[in-house]
């Protein structure tokens, strides 16, 4: 008997060393194959004494299956190991680069713009355009500017010709509309402008959003609320401050200027502000009876807000970009910055 | 405007700090910029006189002088000036005293002890330049600190004044706007009305009267010329921004300055005649103060004598009739010229003076004589002399009359969205010293001489809310007529267009309208184009008919800053002249260079060619309706003749794409392939609306053919050519190799199509596919000489 537990002993010591599949599949051989020491033993069962044999060959089988039992858990232990391996050997640097495909990005004046005109649709406005070559007639006479206007020096005017001009701002916009349209009115109108004017903080080109509103009950107390809550959302500044100053523009009676608290420093006082606490943000006004008339509106049954404002400057502000120049360079490592 | 917070305390002084009132005056609309002291801190400077002045025994410029400060010891110092006496007052920096940029040390100055410095004006930060010691009226008093002695305590308000409130181009002007906004006592200046002590005038002829309606006048005789203009005024001139001159010019500018009035005066005795207020003659030579000569246009209002032109009205006086030292005789002058007729006059001879901006904007027209009184009352102070009587001409038919305009109460609230009572507007008009008459439901208003900005009923509705402030109206929340929001499908936004480009690696860049006629000449050779008349630079003088030229210049931009992979687009109006008409016709274009993709440790990236920016196209195209448009071979000669496409949509060229040509490139001085496209953006927005075609229940079959065919039949002509069967099974047709090389003869290429099969009604047989396969080929072989690899 002590032959068979040799064996077994034998037989697991061996599969507990085995190295890997093959080494194992030779033990199987040499212990269960045909030829197997258990094989062998269980061959010579009949050379035992019949009332012996039972019992013996209980043993050796339950030897036989012992031995199998080590072979299959060797096995699984191998095949795990292998599989780990090979697994090990496909490992990759996770922290390189995925295989991207470059994005592009919008220019800054462009995100500016959406954002604005976004923000007006849900008001219900709209979105103009018009001619960026305009006649003299849409850039300023119809807007109550006539020629002489010391207004006029204000907008230092490109010229193709006596009449032809390149927009000094977007309120031809007011015009072209209420040309085509009758009132209720409620439009948006972004675009190019050009004025003869070039420094550190000038561009001869620049964007500008107009918004006008005509309707039987428009009052400047809307166009306040409005344009409070508008520049609010814009800046994401739930506590900024609103300031109304009377102005003038030819168009509008009465006109004000917009300034709010600084967005940089909260109204504090910085450079950006010139430490006043305050950034003039934009003009409006109540549209002037004159370009009512200009457009055949009856300015008895409609009254209408306007207002226009730079979006240089509300992208200046509002990403903290320090020259304007910047805007036209096209400098990828400045468009970069916004994609 | 510049203006001396002291001179309009003098005015109206509310119980406010600066601040407050600077405060008050930008929300009341006039702008305040700036406020800047009038001098710096001025510690340890005073009054002192000089006790004796002697030469410094070592240096033949400078002076040894004693003078007594207050402190009960002379003190000795040395001083360099031309002008310094004994007996005179100056004022006196003490050791310690802090000028502008240095601090005043005990020192030596050439062996002899010096304690302290005896300033000029420009030293104490009151002048420019200045060629000697500033010396005081004698009766200044030792010892009085200079701050107190010249008010230096002041600030200087500078105001952006818009050109509606030309009346409040002068103190009386502003004071007059404070006293609107606080409840004040104002010490309006009481201007004497100074009698006449001989009886000479002037003659005076108003030729136009609609442009000079009202000219008053007045002589002084036997002033002195060269008399000093008193500190106090030059010290109010400056703080105005004006630079003293002379005592008559310092007394003009003074007056315009307070009362809002511009004037002149003339040397008597250089005039002939009399007075004309007329039109210049074509051509008339005018030689002005500021030395230059201006030839007159006969649209132009000038002052002139018997002779000549003397003056161009409300602008700027002429050389030849000024007020110098020697002159003993004056003429003052007062006017009332139209803003109408000024408007524009002074811009249009490039010139711009402190008269043509208070005319352009309008001057009170009642102002005239009490001008005159009161420069006259200033004059005899100043240089002596004997006044004649104030003349005048005045046209009352062409004075401007101030309109009566009716104000609804009702109309108040429906501009600002506020209920004002009765009492408080009739009070906000008082104040602004308009006429109110009441009627049932409405008020009869008639403005001031001084506003001209007050026509129409909107002008009066601006007053009551700018005194009673906008801020102090409350905001009311939008209220929009919701209505639903419908749009077309077979609009695709520009949006759209750019979010394609850039989900394909290209950065939007914006770029100039205008353009260098080199680069414009080289990107679009002999297109006409728009130019501008007073361009900015020549480099920016014509509009773009192209979006390539700013593209390019982007480009160069970018390469200059070490960038190799570059991908630009932009989207904007490009302006093309047609048949005497201008079109201005949005285009979307761009630009790549460099390498497909970034790179990358996962392996090099290859160059891009001509189907990469091929394929952004046709991604934008994919939007529309693909199918509208075609690629031709391109004559274009700004691109490369074998690699370059017209873009047709429905058969109509809008635009092309391809590589530059390495000529245009060598021009341009890039070193690189430039890869391009620009198209009129209009049609890539025009989807067409989806239409349900019912789908095949029955297998379709994939046939590939190899087929060898010449090398100019293109990919297009053979997929044409097979659609042109119009077999009912051919559902599509691609190519999916194209190979020329060793194993195919020179000429010919050999092209892989793949043929999608498929019946609508049935499953197709063998029979079929082999007949319809046939048929493609033979047709192939009959148009193209196309044969079976």
């Amino acid at each position: 008997m002590s032959e068979l537990n040799n064996l077994l002993q034998s037989a697991t010591a061996a599969i507990a060393v085995a190295e890997d599949l093959t080494a194992l599949d030779n033990l199987r051989v040499q212990y269960l194959g045909k030829k197997g020491e258990i094989t062998l033993q269980l061959k010579n069962l009949g050379q035992l004494p019949p009332e012996q044999r039972r019992e013996a060959g209980q043993e050796i089988n339950k030897v036989k299956q012992v031995i199998q039992q080590t072979l299959e858990t060797r096995k699984s232990v191998l095949n795990d190991a292998e599989i780990n391996a090979r697994l090990a050997a496909e490992t990759v640097d996770v922290t390189l680069p995925g295989r991207r495909v470059n994005q592009g990005g919008l220019h800054p004046v462009t995100l500016t713009m959406n954002r604005i005109d976004h923000m007006f649709a849900k008001l219900g406005f709209d979105i103009a355009k018009g001619p960026e070559v305009e006649d003299d007639f849409h850039n300023f006479e119809a807007l109550n500017i006539p020629e002489h206007h010391p207004a006029r020096a204000m907008h230092d005017t490109f010229y193709f010709d006596a009449k032809t001009l390149l927009r000094t701002h977007t309120s031809p916009v007011q015009i072209r509309t209420l040309e085509k349209q009758a009132p209720p009115v409620r439009v948006i109108a972004p675009g190019r402008v050009y004025r003869c004017d070039s420094d550190l903080t000038h561009t001869p080109m620049f964007h500008q959003v107009e918004g006008l509103l005509v309707d039987e009950n428009v009052s400047f107390a809307d166009l306040k609320g409005t344009l409070h809550e508008f520049l609010k959302l814009f800046f994401e500044q739930e506590d900024l401050k609103t300031r109304f100053r009377p102005s003038y523009f030819p168009f509008t009676e009465p006109s004000m200027e917009v300034d709010i608290s600084c967005v940089m420093c909260g109204g504090k006082g910085c450079r950006v502000c010139s430490h006043t606490g305050w950034l003039e943000i934009l003009g409006c006004g109540m549209v002037h009876p004159e370009v009512f008339r200009h457009t055949g509106i009856d300015p008895e049954q409609y009254t209408a807000y306007a207002f226009g404002l730079g979006v240089e400057r509300m992208a200046m502000l509002r990403y903290g970009v320090n020259d304007i120049r910047l805007f036209f360079e096209n400098d990828l490592r400045f468009l970069q910055q916004f994609a | 405007m510049k203006i001396s917070e002291n001179w309009l305390r003098e005015w109206v002084n509310p119980e406010l700090t600066t601040e407050q009132l600077v405060s008050q005056l930008t929300m009341a609309g006039l702008e305040v910029d700036s406020v800047e002291a009038a001098a710096p801190a001025l510690d340890k400077l005073v009054v002192a006189e000089v006790i004796s002045c002697e030469q410094h025994p070592n240096a033949d410029r400078l002076n040894l002088c004693q003078v007594n400060d207050g402190s009960g010891e002379p003190v000795q110092v040395v001083c360099g000036a031309p002008n310094v006496a004994a007996g005179q007052k100056v004022v006196f920096a003490q050791v310690g005293a802090e000028l502008p940029g240095f601090k005043i040390k005990k020192a030596k100055l050439r062996g002899v002890e010096s304690n302290g410095m005896i300033c000029s004006e420009q030293e104490l930060g009151m002048a420019e330049s200045s060629d000697g010691i500033l010396v005081l009226p004698s009766d200044a008093p030792v010892a009085t600190p200079i701050g107190d002695y010249l008010q230096l305590d002041d600030s200087l308000i500078e105001i952006d004044l818009t050109p509606n409130r030309g009346d409040c181009l002068s103190v009386a002007g502003v004071a007059r706007e404070v006293i609107a906004n606080n409840v004040v006592d104002a010490h309006a200046l009481v201007v004497n009305e100074v009698p006449a002590t001989i009886d000479d005038r002037f003659d005076v002829e108003l030729v136009n009267p609609e442009a000079c309606p009202h000219y008053a006048g007045r002589v002084i005789r036997g002033i002195d010329a060269t008399a000093d203009t008193p500190l106090w005024m030059k010290e109010k001139l400056r703080r105005s921004g004006l630079r003293p001159i002379s005592p008559v010019v310092d007394v003009t500018n003074y007056v315009m300055m307070e009362l809002g009035q511009p004037m002149h005066g003339f040397d008597l005795n250089k005039l002939q005649g009399g007075i004309r207020v007329r039109n210049a003659e074509a051509g008339e030579k005018i030689g002005l103060l500021d030395g230059s000569e201006v030839e007159c246009r006969d649209d132009t209002l000038v002052i002139a004598d018997h002779q000549a032109g003397v003056a161009i009205a409300g602008i700027m006086g002429g050389m030849d009739s000024s007020v110098q030292a020697e002159t003993t005789d004056i003429l003052l002058e007062a006017a009332f010229f139209s803003p109408q007729h000024i408007a524009g006059k002074a811009r249009s001879y490039g010139m711009h003076t402190d008269s043509s901006h208070r005319f352009e904007r309008g001057v009170d027209p009642q102002l005239q004589v009490k001008a005159i009184h009161r420069a006259t009352e200033l004059l005899l102070q100043m240089v002596g002399g004997q006044a004649g009587p104030v003349f005048q001409q005045r046209a009352d038919d062409y004075m401007p009359q101030p309109p009566q305009v009716e104000l609804r109460h009702a109309r108040i609230e429906r501009l600002l969205g506020i209920e004002v009572s009765p009492e408080q507007v009739e009070s906000i008009l008082q104040k602004l010293d308009m006429q109110v008459e009441k009627q049932a439901d409405s008020w009869l208003v008639t403005a001031p001489s001084w506003r001209f900005d007050i026509n129409i009923e909107a002008d009066l509705v601006e007053e009551i809310g700018r005194i009673i402030g906008y801020d102090n109206i409350p905001g009311t929340k939008e209220s929009a007529h919701i209505s639903m929001y419908g749009f077309s499908e077979r609009h695709v936004p520009l949006s759209r267009l750019s979010e394609i480009l850039v989900a394909r690696g290209y950065h939007e860049a914006i770029t100039y309208s205008f353009v260098s006629p080199e680069m414009q000449e080289v990107l679009q050779p002999g297109q006409e184009t728009l130019t501008l008349a007073n361009p900015i630079s020549s480099d920016m003088s014509e509009m773009r008919t192209s979006l390539l030229p700013g593209l390019i210049q982007a480009l160069k931009h970018n390469l200059n800053r070490q960038q190799s992979r570059i991908r630009l687009f932009e989207t904007g109006l490009c302006f093309i002249p047609q048949d005497n008409e201008l079109l201005q016709r949005p285009h979307v274009a761009g630009l790549v260079m460099g390498s497909v993709d970034t790179e990358s440790w996962t392996g090099a990236s290859q160059a891009v060619d001509f189907y990469d920016i091929k394929g952004d196209l046709e991604s934008l195209m994919a939007l529309a309706n693909g199918g509208n448009f075609s690629f031709l071979p391109s004559a274009n000669e700004i691109l490369h003749p074998g690699q370059s496409a017209d873009v047709l949509y429905q058969g109509q060229k809008v635009g092309f794409v391809g590589a530059l040509h390495p000529s245009v490139l060598k021009k341009l001085d890039i070193d690189h392939k430039v890869y391009v496209f620009d198209v009129e953006s209009a049609c890539l927005q025009q989807a067409e609306l989806a239409e349900f075609v019912e789908l095949s229940k029955f297998p379709s079959i994939r046939r590939d053919l190899a087929l060898i065919i010449d090398q100019d039949i293109s990919a297009q002509q053979m997929i044409d050519t097979i659609f042109s069967i119009k077999s009912q099974i051919i559902q599509d047709v691609f190519v999916f190799d194209v190979y020329t090389g060793k194993e195919v003869i020179k000429n010919r290429k050999s092209v892989a199509l793949g043929l999608i099969l498929q019946d609508f009604s049935r499953t197709l047989t063998d029979k079929d596919v082999d007949q319809t396969v046939t048929e493609v080929l033979t047709t192939l072989e009959k148009q193209h000489n196309a044969v079976l690899r």
